[in-house]
């Protein structure tokens, strides 16, 4: 264990049948913990519980012989793990339009490596010499004002780690019938770093904002010049103009050589590429904020600056793809976030919802970033449904699918954020189920 | 440093924060006048301000749509295989699925203005005229009936075209 672990499980265990917080087979993390024993004991399975003759002798591999590769000037994956990479959703007929999927199911922990943070291009990635590269913030302001890249490198740096997620996220699970599909296929427009950066409230006060403005538009230099409007109390409140991803330097396909980070908000509004912040007394009624990103009710009216991605959950393993190898102790384990803050507490279930006990959560947790969560389970070889459900620190629960569909309908494929079902079959096989 | 001097930068970071006023920053922003921000000043809202001179008809845009937008759009807007332009009005409430185009769910015709500047044609952005983008926005509107084929539309008039579902949008608050 390299991370402190708390326990959110209240103190359950009594004299006996201590072990057991929920139905079909959820256990008490900390007996795990306490007692290598319990492991050991514990399992039912054949292959685990006998002795230990099964395993080969050991041998000396290549490897261990002769001197390995030289020194690199930027590190790679192992060839062995080609497979956790993003897989590409691109807009029919296109290359540089559409999205690539981070591989959530593959992942550990809370932060998504720079070359598997997930993408959502609306004309490709553009080549900006950082050199060349002005950000102006204009508008209503005292004084407009450009800033390269040089000079705002010398700003005082503040750091935020936080997840961004596309609205799209999870957009198939509007459909009639459960998709069988990856973490990654269906939920991987979601992804989490270290962003470190210059206040855009510090840079908006060296502008002067005049009273009258209530919102910004920012805009990027890519092709589409993609741009959203953002309320002011926001911007001044934990917005950056970030220049860096966990450390090194943005990516181009995240918005080199600077973004804008949006704690909580709906992934496109932390617009990438940035070029320029215009200060306006409303929104522009820019086209992904009226024509896309808004939510069609069945009355025929829209939820419009549908901004923060709201409290979330998602069992990451098992899942779709991830099959139980066999009966006996394993570990449930997910992700857990809301853009209203902290997440306070993940449930787990294991029968479907009749039953949750809460998961231990990896420390730290912080506000609108991923929370790992994890939960002892027995799995006894027979059906399983297992669940998440996730509570933020301002009291959000997590919806259930028929509550979330009830009160925003299904034509829509913006803001997904109700309890996905896992199947487990006796066979160990892993399908998404609508429960 | 002299106690009294600490003592006053002390007091002066207290009062800061306590104010919420942005922190102590370089200011290395290089003052701009606005006449040198109008090549990248392509916002447009909803009250027009930032729409540029020039003016179209429909018969004018007609042929400009049929040359650079129908590849993508379709004849006549009516999509494939991208997003169709024109059509749909009265789909948007349950049960059927909403067919959502410029004509029955873009609440403003100042955003189609903006958009096409901006980001079309796909392959070419930023690439067509003042007048040709009045023109196009004037055909488009027009082939949704909202206006009519001889309507110029120009800085005063497309502000002032009202779309169908103008009133459709609702601000989100929590709890929605």
């Amino acid at each position: 264990m390299t991370s402190k672990m708390t326990s959110q499980s209240a103190a359950r265990r009594s004299a006996g049948a201590a072990e057991s917080v929920a139905g079909n087979g959820l256990l008490d993390r900390r007996i795990f913990l306490r007692s290598g024993a319990v492991f050991a004991a514990g399992i039912t399975s054949g292959a685990l519980t006998a002795p230990a003759a099964g395993a080969q002798a050991l041998q000396i591999e290549p490897w261990m012989k002769t001197p390995g590769a030289p020194l690199s000037g930027y590190g790679q994956p192992s060839q062995y793990e080609a497979k956790v990479a993003r897989i590409l959703t691109p807009v029919p007929g296109q290359t540089q339009i559409g999205t690539s999927r981070t591989p959530l199911h593959l992942l550990e922990g809370t932060i998504t490596p720079n070359g598997l943070h997930f993408e959502r291009h609306h004309s490709g990635v553009p080549d900006i010499n950082p050199d060349a590269h002005r950000f102006v913030i204009h508008g209503l302001v005292r004084q407009p004002l450009v800033f390269t890249l040089d000079a705002l490198s010398r700003y005082p740096m503040h750091a935020r780690t936080t997840f961004i997620e596309c609205a799209g996220n999870g957009a198939l699970l509007f459909q009639n019938a459960p998709v069988q599909q990856t973490v990654q296929q269906f939920q991987g427009l979601l992804s989490c770093a270290e962003w470190t950066g210059v206040r855009l409230a510090d840079l908006l006060d060296e502008a002067g904002v005049d009273p009258k403005a209530q919102w910004l538009v920012a805009e990027g230099a890519d092709a589409a010049g993609f741009s959203r409007s953002i309320p002011l109390a926001k911007a001044t409140d934990d917005v950056l103009v970030a220049l860096y991803q966990n450390g090194e330097r943005l990516r181009p396909s995240n918005g080199y050589p600077m973004r804008l980070v949006v704690p909580g908000y709906e992934g496109n509004t932390h617009v990438k590429w940035l070029r320029r912040i215009k200060l306006t007394e409303g929104p522009a009624m820019t086209k992904d904020e009226t024509s896309k990103y808004t939510i069609t009710l069945n009355s025929g009216k829209s939820l419009q600056f549908v901004h923060p991605q709201e409290c979330k959950s998602l069992i990451t393993r098992p899942s779709h793809g991830l099959a139980m190898k066999e009966p006996g102790l394993c570990e449930i384990s997910g992700i857990a976030w809301s853009g209203y803050g902290k997440i306070a507490k993940v449930e787990v279930s294991a029968d479907g919802g009749r039953s949750y006990a809460p998961a231990m959560l990896q420390e730290p947790v912080l506000s609108k970033s991923l929370t790992r969560f994890r939960m002892l389970w027995r799995w006894n070889g027979g059906p399983a449904t297992l669940q998440s459900r996730a509570t933020d620190e301002t009291g959000q629960v997590q919806p259930t699918r028929a509550a979330q569909i009830a009160s925003r309908g299904s034509r829509t494929i913006y803001h997904w954020n109700a309890i996905t079902s896992w199947g487990v079959s006796d066979k160990g096989e892993v399908k998404h189920v609508y429960a | 440093m002299s106690t009294h001097s600490i003592l006053l930068a002390t007091t002066t970071c207290v009062l800061l924060a306590s104010a919420g006023i942005a922190a102590e920053t370089p200011k290395l922003g290089t003052p701009i006048a606005p006449g040198a921000v109008e090549a990248w000043d392509i916002s447009v809202e909803p009250d027009g301000v930032g729409l540029p001179p020039g003016s179209g008809t429909s018969k004018q845009g007609e042929a400009i749509y049929a040359a650079k937008c129908a590849g993508c759009h379709g004849e006549k807007g009516t999509g494939k295989p991208y997003d169709a332009l024109v059509g749909g009005i009265g789909t948007l409430p349950a049960p059927q699925a909403p067919v959502r185009t410029v004509g029955s769910y873009w609440p403003y015709a100042t955003t189609f203005f903006d958009y096409v500047r901006r980001a079309m044609p796909f392959n070419e952005t930023k690439s067509l005229s003042n007048d040709e983008l009045y023109a196009l926005t004037a055909y488009v509107l027009h082939l949704n009936g909202i206006v009519g084929e001889n309507d110029t539309m120009n800085a005063q008039t497309l502000p002032q075209v009202r779309m169908p579902n103008r009133d459709g949008f609702v601000p989100f608050k929590r709890g929605d």
